[in-house]
């Protein structure tokens, strides 16, 4: 999820077919008939879980949102549920209620863990998001299997393999339906770029960088989230960006699903994009999850050093994650 | 013309005019449009409904749709990210009626971010959410949050989001000044919450002084802002803020609000609950004041027109007051409404925008002062518009029913108390000029 994602992010790519822009210069929908779904959001009442259950609950795609932690959830559902938009809100609390929580859902996001604190990677968090992580997916594996799952819980490098592996043993997995959300890397990518080229946020980039801005950007981008877990100093890491993100991500699976066709969105999923059982790039949603993993696309010598440099670190992490699976 | 000039800001109106229009939108930037009924042509009693937010991923044409009526439906939102060469392609690509919906349309520009916005009080329970629901508006160019501790990491954040505000923190009194220079909305949520057993009321000693240094600040360096009061009791708040205005001399009684706009929402939940209605259509004013049985929604008046049974008004009347005590207990010690708090302050400041950016349309409930009663301050139903407050709706509080006429009187002496202590609050210990 690195060098390599700063250019094909930036490189932006009209792609989008004469069939989307009639299909989406059709009517969409309308709330009446906008298919109900059901989103469920484990960890809804920590740090990222409480702006991601108001995204979510502003969403008029989503018919039901269930709020599920280990505590907390009833304030935030009573809170979130006087909102006058579509959805059924619903908070569960504590493993008896997980089941229901999720019944039925089409997209479960995880943000469920504990955050950095200065000095950490996410890897130190592992210990203790891998047991959390492995718990929920259980539950998932029992209780709504064909659910899209949005990862967020760090180190996704290594949680989306430790879900991929419980879903495995309970003869569940679906490649395409298991998602590492990495939308943050590519909001954080634009944001950075368009400060660096003084463009426009939303401007299509045109600009051409110099070796030294992209080196920057790359790196800035790469410790963005290092970048808010030191301005926050202590108090958390990144929780409004990430819920933002969350929320677009989790927005594209349900239009995936609804079958607007070409959405788009980088994920971190199950690829043979290299050879890494895992790997982020962009991906095609729709009516199954995965309708399609893009490859790389040409990349500069910059970036091809990038990608192999990664390679090594990302390999482990993932293998870390199986183990810890295998070795419960 | 009107819609190239708004062109802008067309995301929002797109929401609420509940007609074909091209809405240009910044990538990956929300809309949070309160949209009117359409079709009121005098205009008196159009109403914001509900909310709905579009995310706009960058590389797509996507619209989803609000919670609008399916004539509204056909929404587009044209990402701006597209350069010109793919714009005309895309024109080119439209066939037959959407062509000729396009030549209605607007031309495809970028949305105007032009809008400065303070929060103040931005790293607290309704702070931080809020800042994110402004931060993705696109008419805001300048984010400016500050509060006593803990706003650098809020910011730092926030700043990830591509949107097209720029966000800077602002951190203790000294660098209040600062944060409002320039500044076009001042939205004011700092203070404590209410923990259980508390009423809004049992805030007012801390939150007073808040609001009261707070709002000194804003008279010294934005005077012109529109001021949104969030902190609680806003029954006080909102005239302590007026008596320091006045004292330093540059009140605008068109600029001052007590934020009320979340007891409209919930009274549109929960009649769109209890009578089975769509929630898009539901609209229910809600006057007097933001306490107890201040709070005066009134279902005779609601929008689509509804029958209660005595017992419904009763029942819908006592959950609406009680509303904001119903999230406190339910949090049990942890706080009180955020989320949704956020929501509607974020819808008022949105509706602020729209106004100040010259939308002939737009209306709120809010707490002002008011010549409705005998009351200095009073909520209602108001016209925004440029300089603020354009227009009092005064015709709502006609033909009320009888439970209404009751509950107007009941209400009055602890809204009259409320604002008497907040005024006598300032007045006992005078701003310094």
């Amino acid at each position: 999820m690195k060098a390599a994602m700063l250019r094909s992010v930036i490189r932006r790519s009209t792609t989008s077919s004469a069939a989307s822009k009639t299909y989406l210069s059709s009517r969409g929908f309308s709330s009446e008939s906008a298919p109900e779904r059901k989103v469920a959001i484990l960890g809804a009442a920590g740090g990222i879980g409480q702006p991601l259950s108001l995204l979510m609950k502003l969403n008029p795609l989503v018919s039901r949102l269930a709020l599920y932690d280990i505590a907390g959830t009833p304030g935030v559902a009573a809170d979130v549920s006087h909102i006058n938009t579509r959805s059924e809100v619903k908070g569960y609390a504590a493993d008896e209620q997980l089941g229901q929580a999720l019944e039925g859902s089409d997209v479960v996001i995880i943000p469920a863990g504990v955050p950095r604190k200065p000095g950490m990677t996410r890897d130190d968090l592992f210990k203790i998001n891998a047991g959390i992580v492995k718990s929920l997916c259980e539950a998932i594996a029992k209780y709504c299997p064909n659910a899209l799952v949005n990862m967020i819980s760090n180190p996704v490098n290594s949680t989306v393999p430790i879900a991929a592996e419980v879903f495995k043993s309970h003869g569940v997995y679906d490649e395409k339906r298991l998602f590492g959300v990495t939308t943050l890397d590519v909001v954080r990518a634009k944001t950075f770029y368009a400060g660096k080229a003084n463009v426009n946020v939303a401007a299509s980039p045109r600009a051409n960088l110099s070796d030294e801005d992209i080196k920057a950007l790359t790196k800035r981008t790469q410790d963005g989230g290092t970048e808010v877990v030191e301005a926050k100093a202590g108090k958390g890491s990144a929780t409004l960006s990430m819920a933002y993100a969350g929320a677009i991500f989790a927005d594209a699976c349900l239009k995936g699903l609804n079958g607007v066709p070409d959405v788009v969105e980088c994920s971190y999923v199950q690829s043979t994009v290299t050879e890494l059982p895992f790997f982020a790039s962009k991906v095609r949603l729709g009516k199954n999850g995965v309708e399609e993993v893009f490859g790389l696309g040409p990349l500069s010598d910059y970036e091809q050093q990038g990608l192999e440099a990664l390679k090594p670190e990302l390999k482990s992490s993932i293998e870390k994650g199986i183990a810890f699976v295998h070795g419960n | 013309m009107y819609h190239e000039k708004i062109a802008g800001t067309h995301v929002f109106y797109c929401l609420y005019r509940g007609c074909c229009k091209m809405a240009a939108t910044s990538a990956t930037t929300f809309s949070i449009g309160s949209t009117a009924s359409a079709g009121c042509k005098v205009g008196h009693l159009k109403q914001p409904k509900a909310f709905s937010i579009k995310f706009n991923s960058k590389n797509y044409l996507r619209t989803f749709n609000g919670l609008k009526s399916a004539n509204s439906v056909n929404c587009r939102s044209v990402s701006s990210f597209l350069g010109s060469e793919s714009q005309t392609a895309l024109k080119r690509s439209y066939k037959g009626k959407l062509q000729k919906q396009n030549q209605r349309s607007y031309s495809y520009v970028q949305p105007q971010a032009s809008y400065k916005v303070a929060v103040l009080g931005a790293a607290g329970g309704i702070g931080q959410p809020l800042a994110l629901l402004v931060k993705m508006s696109p008419l805001v160019s300048a984010l400016n949050l500050y509060d006593i501790a803990n706003v650098k990491g809020v910011a730092a954040d926030l700043s990830h989001c591509n949107t097209p505000s720029q966000v800077s923190d602002f951190t203790g009194a000294s660098e209040l000044a600062n944060c409002l220079r320039d500044v076009n909305v001042v939205v004011i949520p700092a203070g404590v919450p209410r923990k259980p057993g508390m009423t809004r009321d049992d805030l007012f000693n801390i939150n007073a002084n808040i609001v009261r240094t707070l709002v000194e600040a804003v008279a010294d360096n934005c005077p012109d802002a529109f001021i949104h009061i969030i902190s609680n009791p806003v029954n006080s708040t909102v005239p302590i803020a007026a008596e320091v205005l006045k004292q330093k001399g540059v009140y605008d009684p068109k600029k001052l609000f007590g934020v009320t706009t979340l007891d409209v929402v919930r009274a549109n939940t929960f009649v769109a609950q209890k009578k089975n209605l769509k929630l898009i259509d539901v609209d229910v004013p809600v006057i007097g004041g933001h306490a107890g049985i201040t709070i005066l929604p009134l279902l005779s008046k609601t929008k689509p027109s509804v029958t209660f049974t005595d017992t419904e008004v009763e029942e819908l009347t006592v959950r609406i007051q009680n509303a904001g005590t119903e999230v406190v207990e339910a949090k049990a010690g942890a706080g009180s409404a955020t989320l949704s708090m956020a929501y509607a302050a974020a819808r008022f400041v949105e509706s602020s925008l729209r106004a100040l950016d010259g939308d002939s349309d737009v209306y709120e409930c809010a707490y002002i002062q008011s010549d409705l009663t005998e009351l200095p301050f009073f909520a209602s139903r108001i016209k925004l518009g440029r300089n603020g407050v354009e227009a009092v709706i005064g015709s709502e509080l006609q033909g009320l029913t009888e439970y209404e006429q009751k509950a107007l009187e009941a209400l009055k002496p602890e809204l009259k108390a409320s604002i008497e202590k907040g005024v006598a609050f300032v007045q006992k210990q005078p701003v310094t000029a």
